[in-house]
């Protein structure tokens, strides 16, 4: 029973996947990589890893899509918002990516409801995994805090920069190169 | 394999398959918000495999692994949107493909 949710779970992430990277708009890829990364969590869940299930969507489909939709946002999109956004809302964009979830959804009110939780082998609880975390990794710890700290300091690097020095780019922009002067480039 | 229900060949199989598919995209897309996402499809595979690994030998230690693979994905991504932009900014496009001269 487990291996058919397995396999359910993985063909959903595998299908979720290759949509995602296949497709011209930048947030219907989004939908398709966040329903990618929920089955993902299931698996883990079914794997007996449900801190690592929690922690894959809080942080996957959490944070870490939530700064590429910002991102997104960010950029240009161009004046056609309405019209783009009518057309976003056809039926035909998230009828697949909904599909996908309900079954993520039925897949996990089974697991809820037949079993007691994920019985689908060793239980690695975050008890265990925050003794082991802090015990003989705590050095990793260490190490993995000084490399966020660096990505926070590079990223507000890398955003700060082009503010402060934006119209002198401009002016360079123009005498190196006047191809491909399209804003909306996320669409391709 | 002791006491887990889902092989262990069958999980690597699928972080392969979805290794490959990030990989391809990798490759293939040139819209660099396309490549981040890919990248990001990387990383995960790379995770399950950890994840499948240590709960078919019921240590944490995967899961450990797991958590700085999801900090190195963080700090990756960061980085990366904010090149993200900055490309936008200077060459009012995201494709790669004119962005492959360095020094702009």
């Amino acid at each position: 029973m487990e291996l058919i949710l397995f396999y359910i779970a993985s063909g959903v992430a595998l299908f979720a996947t290759v949509f995602a990277l296949t497709r011209s708009n930048a947030t219907h890829a989004l939908i398709y990589l966040i329903v990618s990364i929920l089955a993902v969590a299931v698996i883990f869940f079914l794997l007996g890893a449900p801190f690592a299930a929690a922690l894959e969507i809080v942080i996957y489909a959490g944070a870490i899509m939530v700064l590429f939709v910002f991102v997104i946002m960010m950029l240009n999109l161009g004046e056609a918002g309405t019209e783009r956004e009518r057309q976003r809302m056809h039926p035909a964009v998230w009828i697949l990516p909904t599909v996908l979830s309900a079954v993520l959804l039925v897949e996990m009110l089974i697991v809820i409801t037949k079993f007691d939780g994920a019985q689908t082998g060793a239980l690695i609880g975050a008890k265990q995994v925050g003794l082991t975390l802090f015990g003989p990794y705590v050095l990793a710890v260490e190490i993995a805090s000084m490399l966020l700290l660096a990505g926070l300091v590079g990223a507000y690097h890398v955003g700060r920069r082009f503010r402060l020095s934006e119209p002198s780019e401009e002016q360079d922009l123009s005498v190196i190169g006047p191809d491909s002067s399209t804003t909306d480039e996320v669409n391709s | 394999m002791d006491g887990l229900a889902i092989p262990l060949n069958h999980v690597l199989i699928v972080a392969t398959l979805l290794f490959v598919t990030g990989l391809a995209g990798l490759m293939f897309r040139r819209n660099i918000i396309f490549i981040l996402m890919a990248l990001e499809v990387m990383l995960n595979a790379a995770a399950l495999a950890f994840v499948a690994a240590g709960t078919a030998w019921q240590q944490a230690d995967g899961q450990v692994i797991f958590m700085l693979i999801l900090a190195v994905a963080a700090a990756e991504v960061s980085v990366g949107l904010g090149l993200v932009l900055q490309i936008q900014r200077r060459f009012k496009t995201l494709d790669m493909d004119q962005a492959r001269r360095l020094n702009g």
